[in-house]
């Protein structure tokens, strides 16, 4: 294939793989969006293969390794339970780091002689640059999978002047690639090995000091870095399809991270720079009176049977306790007995931005009646009861109402404001963020303890005897 | 509902603790006129008997509400025919009217009287009491917080009276309540109005509306026009800001302009709707007068009006109290024994009242009258034949205690804003800041790097472009699936790996390029087919 089937054959591609996101602008045509991308990729594939020298070993190498990489993909991702998702995303933004930092090794060993002057520089600062955000993003996407898995205290790790240590780190690397500039054909190699240890290191330290409640935030970071990454290796490679899709991953990424950044009103920076809560709330949070009234499942079914509206706030706590069947079973009970039930989703519920979504879609719930914060938030003071299964942080009213809370200013779902508000929560201990909540005390709310799955099993038998 | 905040009274009383235990409790017969009530249903004693009293009853006594004597025989009462034995046997006497002068002489000496009293307007009683130390708690005295609910009788005979009032006007009315359209012609709904939506008014608005008529109330306090709402009616409001919201629940005094307003209001009302229902009140004073003489006399021939503050002197100019009369052709419907007109479940009601007051006081065998107890001490009139009454101002009622702080961290809120501003700007200027620094980049790129990076440059820059506009469209709802994809396709670094490999096995390059692919792969494959699968579940 000559060079110039190449270049439109990626074209194509590139124009595919935009497809694909504009696709996912709705769910009608989000799955037409994914088949887009698919496409996109098997032409660049079969575009690229086409172009290699053509021998029997080359396309050997190639199948050897495409075909268990393609079985094992495809066993992780027809296994994978949708409520470990974020983990699975997390472990896949590493293998996309891994495979930047390796191209990047392997492009430097084999120099390209042909490059002279200001573009030989050029192009080892790029494959210095791609091989650092490759290395970032590998370690860091692997403690993130770590906190996920609950492998690694999900608690932030706040290591004396860690911002002076991310500084050093990154100095050294800018050092080191000083040195890697200078040298000739293969002696830099070391200078690229200790940058790319150095950056390893980074990349821990940076997820390590960011709090399990920032981790939408961690994930839609790493994805972003992983597209860099990508991006970086199409400027080593002169490939412009690999340009292209880094960044419009790169740029996917961002955004995701901005949102979720807007959700929890923290500023990117300080999220990456790590320590939640470490800036805000400089005084001390308003102490919390009265008690939280508990309550039985009997109570809670008549709350429900008598409302005419309810709406389900859910949280990672639902995800945990796998109970997003059952509260599917309970949300079309009660719409067979004429009761509105809408679903309120925080940004940043779950773990993975979108995660909730995702989890009631594939307990059955329609999507129609699953709704953003912005739209449903006026509505609570119409609604007879509401049901927040495994949410705290996202419900806490101390983010509008306590200016030193460390949560203070973060939008949230104010369910507080409807008549009756039933909390189902294994014990009164605080969320993710370490804050707690006065929900929990307010006289409309009713704390339903318990572990979620089964409270809303029984909830479901008392609704569905009725 | 609970009450948040736990707290102790500061009392300079002391907190005495009655020495002798109280064991039997006495329900002596109403005879009060067309008092209907009693004290304790067969139901109500059976949880007196549970909180270790024994319960004698004057036989007779819960014959006008239909409790038998052989029922309260049946859950094992002791049926005492003669009124005397019971007041001067019984430790505590339970009564729903006050006293008359004859019965509070034959209280016991030192022995303790449950009953509505209403203090303010029967100091002679009070004195009378006194003279025979009695521990007198005055029901209608219970303070109106959260935790008395449950023994507050006045709001669950308001209840009652409430209802009894729009079944009163109803029979004195000749006409549907409900709009119906029939074959032999179309009849109107009925328009009744409702002043004061307290308990009493609000009970009022649910009967009418269940009746099917069109209901409108009025209240001074703002802050029930929700509840007005929620049973169904409509709440009529004055162009006027002035809320009357006062202490325990109750309206307070308005302004002169205020009522000059609300006067109108009614005026204007009157000739409009079928029915006015009234039930202002303010504690320790005279009803106020809402409807003039006037006003029913605009009103259509075969209206009616329920004046539940008969009692009080009513609230309409010509109500004659305990009457029901017609005045030029204005049915005035004075009753002031609403509550006993439903004796049966007026009794029980008041009866549980009761119970729950005792139990709180600890029952037989804990009794103690303890001022250190808000409930206790805000009924409690007479001590040993001490006056108690008016109780010592209370602090601040939790609930209100809750809003004022809810107020507080909102000016504090407010306060708190104005960094917000400031901040904004200092970001306006860092805002400035990056286009200059974007400029200034791209003026050093031009300057030293070659064409073929500035090829490379350009479709980077745009694709970052086209990547933001696209990736902004994108729903919340499926950000999930954004994330899988753009993983799947960040797998496009496969590429790279493939351009590196080369037919010698043995050179790292090769070997590097290979592991790049395999993990390259596992994330295109992974990423689409998760995908794939999440976007299945998506249905509507």
């Amino acid at each position: 294939m000559s060079n110039n089937l190449l270049t439109v054959a990626y074209i194509a591609a590139s124009a595919l793989f935009i497809l694909s996101l504009g696709g996912l602008s709705n769910q009608e045509s989000a799955r037409k969006g994914n088949l887009y991308g698919i496409l996109g990729m098997l032409i660049a594939f079969v575009a690229t293969a086409t172009v290699l020298p053509h021998g029997i070993t080359e396309y050997a190498t190639l199948s050897t390794v495409i075909l268990p990489g393609v079985v094992i993909g495809a066993i992780v991702a027809s296994r994978v339970a949708m409520t470990s998702m974020p983990e699975l995303v997390a472990i896949l933004h590493s293998f996309v780091g891994a495979a930047a930092v390796l191209v990047g090794v392997a492009n430097y060993l084999e120099p390209n002689s042909s490059l002279t002057g200001v573009e030989a520089t050029i192009h080892q600062l790029e494959i210095f640059i791609g091989v650092f955000i490759g290395a970032v993003t590998f370690t860091g996407s692997i403690i993130a999978f770590g906190k996920l898995r609950a492998i690694i205290s999900s608690k932030s790790l706040m290591l004396p002047a860690r911002h002076w240590l991310n500084l050093g780190m990154i100095l050294a690397s800018v050092w080191l690639g000083f040195q890697f500039m200078g040298t000739g054909s293969l002696s830099g190699l070391p200078a690229l090995l200790i940058m790319c240890a150095i950056a390893s290191l980074l990349g821990i330290h940076l997820v390590l000091a960011i709090g399990g409640a920032d981790m939408p935030v961690v994930i839609s970071m790493l994805n972003s870095y992983s597209g860099w990454a990508a991006a970086a290796a199409g400027f080593m490679l002169s490939n412009d399809l690999l340009i292209i899709t880094g960044a419009l991953v790169g740029s996917s990424g961002a955004i995701l991270s901005y949102i979720m950044c807007k959700a929890m009103n923290r500023s990117f920076i300080s999220v990456i720079a790590g320590g939640f809560g470490a800036g805000a709330g400089s005084g001390s949070a308003a102490p919390i009176e009265g008690e939280a009234t508990a309550t039985t499942v009997d109570e809670a079914a008549e709350m429900l049977k008598d409302a005419k509206s309810v709406i389900i706030v859910p949280g990672y706590g639902m995800a945990v306790a796998q109970a997003q069947h059952a509260v599917s079973d309970i949300t079309r009970t009660l719409r067979d007995r004429g009761t509105q039930v809408r679903f309120g989703i925080h940004p940043v519920a779950g773990r993975l931005p979108g995660h909730m979504n995702v989890l009631l879609a594939e307990a059955d719930v329609p999507y129609d009646i699953v709704l953003e914060m912005d739209e449903i938030n006026e509505d609570f003071a119409k609604t007879d009861a509401v049901l927040v299964i495994g949410a705290n942080d996202t419900v806490n009213p101390s983010a509008i109402e306590d200016p030193n809370s460390a949560i203070a200013g973060m939008p949230v779902l104010e369910v507080w404001n409807s008549t009756n508000v039933i909390v189902l929560k294994r014990s009164m201990a605080s969320g993710y963020a370490g804050v707690e909540n006065p929900l929990f005390y307010k006289s409309n709310t009713k704390m339903l303890f318990g572990d979620a799955k089964k409270n809303v099993d029984a909830l479901l038998g008392k609704l569905s005897y009725a | 509902m609970t009450i948040a905040v736990v707290k102790e009274l500061e009392t300079v009383e002391p907190r005495s603790v009655s020495t002798q235990k109280p064991s039997k409790i006495g329900i002596p017969k109403e005879i009060y006129p067309d008092e209907r009530r009693v004290a304790a249903t067969p139901e109500t004693v059976k949880t007196l008997q549970k909180l270790g009293f024994e319960v004698l009853i004057e036989s007779g006594a819960g014959a006008a509400a239909s409790y038998l004597d052989d029922a309260y025989k049946a859950v094992g009462c002791q049926i005492i025919p003669d009124a005397t034995a019971i007041w001067s046997s019984a430790d505590i006497v339970l009564k729903v009217r006050p006293p008359e002068t004859h019965e509070a002489s034959m209280l016991r000496e030192g022995g303790t009287l449950i009953s509505f009293i209403y203090p303010a307007q029967n100091a002679d009683l009070l004195s009378q009491l006194a003279e025979r130390q009695a521990t007198v708690l005055a029901m209608d005295a219970v303070p109106r917080i959260t935790r008395a609910q449950k023994m507050d009788a006045l709001s669950s005979m308001a209840n009652l009276a409430g209802y009894r009032a729009v079944i009163e006007a109803a029979n004195n009315f000749g006409r549907f309540f409900t709009g119906q359209i029939t074959a032999a012609g179309k009849v109107p709904p009925a328009k009744v109005l409702i002043i004061g939506a307290g308990v009493a008014g609000l009970a009022a608005i649910g009967a009418a509306k269940g009746l099917g008529a069109i209901v409108r109330a009025f209240d001074t306090r703002l802050v029930v026009k929700e509840q007005v709402e929620s049973m169904g009616g409509e709440f009529l409001e004055l162009s006027f800001a002035e809320d009357g919201s006062g202490e325990g629940g109750y309206a307070k005094v308005m302004s002169d302009e205020f009522i000059k307003a609300e006067m109108a209001l009614f005026a204007e009302q009157a000739k409009e709707v079928d029915i006015i229902i009234t039930t202002a009140l303010i504690p320790g004073k005279r009803a106020p007068v809402l409807i003039t003489e006037e006003m029913v006399a605009s009103m259509r021939p075969g209206s009616v009006v329920v004046d539940m503050a008969a009692e009080q002197g009513g609230n309409c100019e010509v109500t004659k109290p305990n009457e029901v009369y017609r005045y030029k052709d204005v049915t005035i419907v004075g009753l002031t024994d609403l509550p006993s007109r439903m004796a049966n479940q007026a009794s029980q009601l008041y009866g549980t009242n009761l119970c729950h007051l005792l139990s709180d006081m600890g029952g037989a065998n804990d009794y103690k009258v303890n001022f250190g107890d808000e409930v206790v001490r805000g009924a409690l009139v007479l001590h040993n034949g001490d006056l108690t009454w008016p109780p010592p101002k209370l602090e601040p009622k939790a609930t209100e205690q809750k809003t004022s702080e809810e107020q507080k961290s909102k000016k504090v809120e407010a306060k708190s804003a104005p960094p917000v501003p400031s901040a904004s700007s200092s970001k306006s200027s860092t805002n400035l800041l990056w286009p200059i620094l974007a400029a200034l980049a791209l003026v050093g790129v031009g300057i030293g790097a070659p064409e073929s990076f500035l090829s490379h440059f350009t479709v980077f820059i745009l694709a970052c472009f086209v990547g933001w506009q696209v990736i902004w469209n994108v729903k919340p709802a499926l950000h999930t699936p954004l994330m899988s994809v753009t993983n799947a396709i960040s797998g496009i670094i496969i590429i790279g790996g493939m351009l590196q490999i080369s037919s010698d096995l043995s050179s790292p390059t090769t070997i590097l390029g290979a592991i790049a692919i395999l993990l390259g792969t596992i994330n295109v494959s992974g990423g689409f087919l998760v995908t794939q699968r999440m976007l299945k579940m998506f249905q509507k």
